[in-house]
């Protein structure tokens, strides 16, 4: 099966479309979200209904901090932009609609949207040794995850050496089946590594062979959207510059 | 991990084994046949307890490189096995022996040295635009097709660009083959493709002495005198190797990358047109450095390394062969004063580009005696003459330019030719004027865009007023 992952998607509808078209034409036949499907962006409902329907015809979904906020509110330590965003996206979207499990398992694979460890905690996964904590406190052999927003690629050799890999853009990489995989494909609606084209990850089950992608899509439009539903004016700023 | 026995009759995954080729410390390699399918090779990891835990890193390390690499100089890969089960590699069975074969020959003949030389660099380009290093180039990793090309087989060591480098961050310990390892690959740098060309260095130096240039050490001490203790120069142990050899062996061999042939290509270039190789000190050289210099550079090995800090692209990128091709004959004043230009902005774009000057004596397909014109000189060094006469105004160093004048009845093609055998990575040409001439010859530049496997800078004098009739004429000249 090729698995399209995507993840932070942040109501972004632009990238989200832009993401799933792509991801077409590399001939995904199912996709995995994961998590942070809200927060941010101005389209939280149509973005939620993509979502569903890409479970309905076989994938996966699994919830983030972000929309695990907009069910219960934002947390006290929430950043004064990303709680404005949650309330308003409380305000747009019943909680029955983001009604996702905190993991989901299949195979020898493991989707969460931050570290592995205790997932309700929320824990960012930056480092080598974040990453093998993650790995480490499941038995899956390879782990999917969002989160950190930066395109990551970790493993963990079988005498507990643990590396990371900026991946490039557009190259098939082979997962061995000597060692453990962390995939970290990067955010689709809000990219933070100065560059504002969109991030997600192609997955062939069968051959374990990933590939991670870029695709620029309209961040100015999804920019004026958020402008014009009222959010705060910098979280539509940062996506036309990718920060 | 399966049970199955490895034996000849013994099938995995539809491959049946039929011979052990080769039993390496690190894995087996078997000929293997499949229904409907040529000869094949397997190659199987040892598995076993105590094996060298490098040997199954090595072998992921080639399960993830093969694949991606196309082209005549790499065995095709045809499929794998994963370590669930028994892992291999099944790529195809390239039919003659390995250079190793020929070291119970060395010393070489000097020209045979320079085509094995040639056949390798060739090989090496072409891995290196894949992206991938070798490192560890040596006699026994290079075989040859009956059609001639270099194959490089054996990338447990190597170092793909654009993938996790599993080695690197697993082993302590530099990795690759005594007497042909790098010096920045004991400084466990591993991502300069110079690093190949220091390995052909010491692969020509064995070729043409029959001696190493750095003997076997098996300690990491001995392997390091390397950073300091330059070979004894082949002319010394076998005064038959050419001076321009020698030059291009001890260039390859320079302990800085920096001080090195930049790229494979630049390598290919020499060995292909010795004549034109610059000579400098290393030419003459008949013996070692003296107990000063090596103290010296000694000295200079107890500072940290400097990181290499570039990708096997960036570095060819940066290290390009470009070729400006001149019509000696037909070309205005104007349009060779361009072309200069034209090379010019290609030239400072990349410091450690290599322009070769061309220019093609057409001959007629019979006539046997072109190079004499009427007043009895040589026009062969005429052309030579007026060649590094239009050249000088760009005040490039000697090592950076050399001079070429060929020879054929279609100049297209003989342009292409050169282009093709040498790996140019950029021609500078200039598109002939609106002339009768041309209408009956076809344009030489069109011909050299369609037909180059690179980039083509066709440079044009601006017309005044003429532009209609220019085109016009462009047009006709090309096949419709």
């Amino acid at each position: 099966m090729r698995l399209a992952l995507l993840a932070d998607l942040h109501a972004n509808l632009e990238a989200v479309e832009a993401c799933l078209a792509h991801a077409r034409t590399q001939g995904a036949e199912q996709v995995a979200f994961l998590g942070d499907l809200v927060g941010y962006g101005a389209d939280p409902g149509p973005v939620v209904d993509r979502v569903r329907a890409g479970v309905e015809a076989g994938g996966l979904a699994i919830k983030g901090n972000h929309d695990e906020a907009a069910v219960r509110g934002p947390p006290p330590s929430m950043r004064t932009d990303a709680a404005r965003a949650v309330t308003w996206t409380q305000e747009h979207l019943g909680p029955e609609q983001l009604a996702f499990p905190l993991t989901v398992e299949r195979g020898e694979r493991l989707f969460v949207h931050a570290s592995a460890v205790d997932p309700e905690r929320w824990l960012y996964v930056l480092s080598s040794v974040d990453a093998g904590r993650s790995l480490r406190s499941v038995t899956a052999r390879e782990v999917f995850s969002g989160h950190t927003h930066t395109p990551s690629l970790y493993h963990l050799a079988a005498d507990g050496t643990m590396a990371g890999f900026r991946p490039v853009p557009g190259t098939p990489i082979k997962l061995s089946g000597l060692r453990r995989w962390l995939v970290i494909p990067g955010s689709v609606g809000q990219p933070r590594d100065g560059n504002p084209a969109a991030c997600y990850a192609m997955l062939d089950e069968a051959s374990d062979v990933v590939v991670f992608h870029r695709v620029p899509y309209d961040a100015e439009q999804a920019a004026r959207k958020i402008r014009a539903a009222g959010l705060p004016g910098d979280l539509g700023a940062r996506l036309e510059l990718g920060s | 991990m399966s049970t199955q026995r490895i034996e000849p009759g013994a099938v995995i995954d539809g491959y049946r084994l039929e011979e052990r080729l080769h039993q390496g410390s690190m894995a087996t390699l078997w000929r293997v046949s499949a229904v409907g399918r040529p000869t094949l090779v397997m190659k199987m990891p040892l598995l076993r307890e105590g094996d060298d835990p490098t040997a199954l890193v090595s072998f992921e390390v080639e399960q993830m490189i093969m694949p991606t690499l196309v082209g005549p100089h790499v065995p095709q890969f045809v499929a794998s096995g994963d370590f669930s089960a028994q892992p291999y590699i099944v790529m195809e069975h390239i039919g003659g022996g390995s250079l190793r074969s020929r070291l119970e020959e060395t010393p070489l003949e000097p020209e045979e040295v320079a085509r094995l030389g040639a056949q390798i660099a060739s090989a090496l380009q072409a891995l290196h635009l894949q992206h991938v290093i070798h490192l560890d180039l040596k006699p026994s990793n290079v075989m040859f097709r009956s059609t001639g090309e270099a194959v490089l087989i054996d990338f447990g060591f190597s170092r793909h660009d654009r993938l996790p480098d599993l080695l690197a961050e697993q082993f302590r310990l530099p990795m690759g083959t005594a007497p042909y390892i790098s010096p920045e690959q004991l400084q466990r740098i591993r991502n300069d493709p110079r690093s190949d060309l220091f390995a052909l260095g010491a692969v020509l130096y064995h070729l043409v002495t029959g001696e190493r240039a750095f003997g076997f050490p098996t300690t990491v001490l001995g392997l390091r005198r390397r950073l300091y203790r330059d070979p004894v120069p082949p002319r010394a142990r076998n005064p038959r190797c050419p001076a321009s050899l020698q030059e291009i062996i001890l260039h390859c061999l320079e302990t800085d990358p920096q001080n090195r042939y930049q790229s494979a290509a630049q390598v290919l270039l020499a060995l292909r047109n010795p004549g034109e190789v610059s000579l400098t000190a290393r030419a003459g050289r008949l013996k070692q450095d003296g107990p000063l210099t090596v103290a010296r550079r000694w000295l200079r090995t107890l500072g940290n390394p400097g990181e290499a800090s570039q990708t096997t692209a960036g570095q060819i990128a940066r290290s390009p062969v470009v070729v400006v091709a001149l019509d000696l004959v037909a070309s205005s004043d104007a349009l060779r004063t361009d072309l200069r230009t034209a090379s010019e902005r290609v030239l400072g774009m990349h410091p450690g580009a290599r322009l070769a000057c061309l220019t093609v004596l057409r001959t007629s397909r019979l006539a046997q005696d072109v190079t004499i014109d009427e007043e009895g000189r040589n026009l062969r060094v005429l052309r030579l003459v007026e060649l590094k006469d239009w050249a000088r105004p760009l005040g490039l160093a000697e090592g950076r330019l050399t001079y070429h004048v060929l020879e054929g009845p279609d100049p297209a093609s003989v342009l292409v030719d050169f282009v093709r055998e040498n790996r140019v990575d950029h021609v500078v040409i200039g598109a002939r004027g609106a002339s009768q001439l041309r209408r009956y010859l076809g344009s030489v530049s069109a011909k050299v865009v369609a037909e180059s496997p690179c980039t083509v800078t066709v440079v044009k004098v601006p017309q005044h007023g003429g532009e209609d009739t220019e085109e016009r004429s462009d047009l006709e000249a090309l096949p419709r």
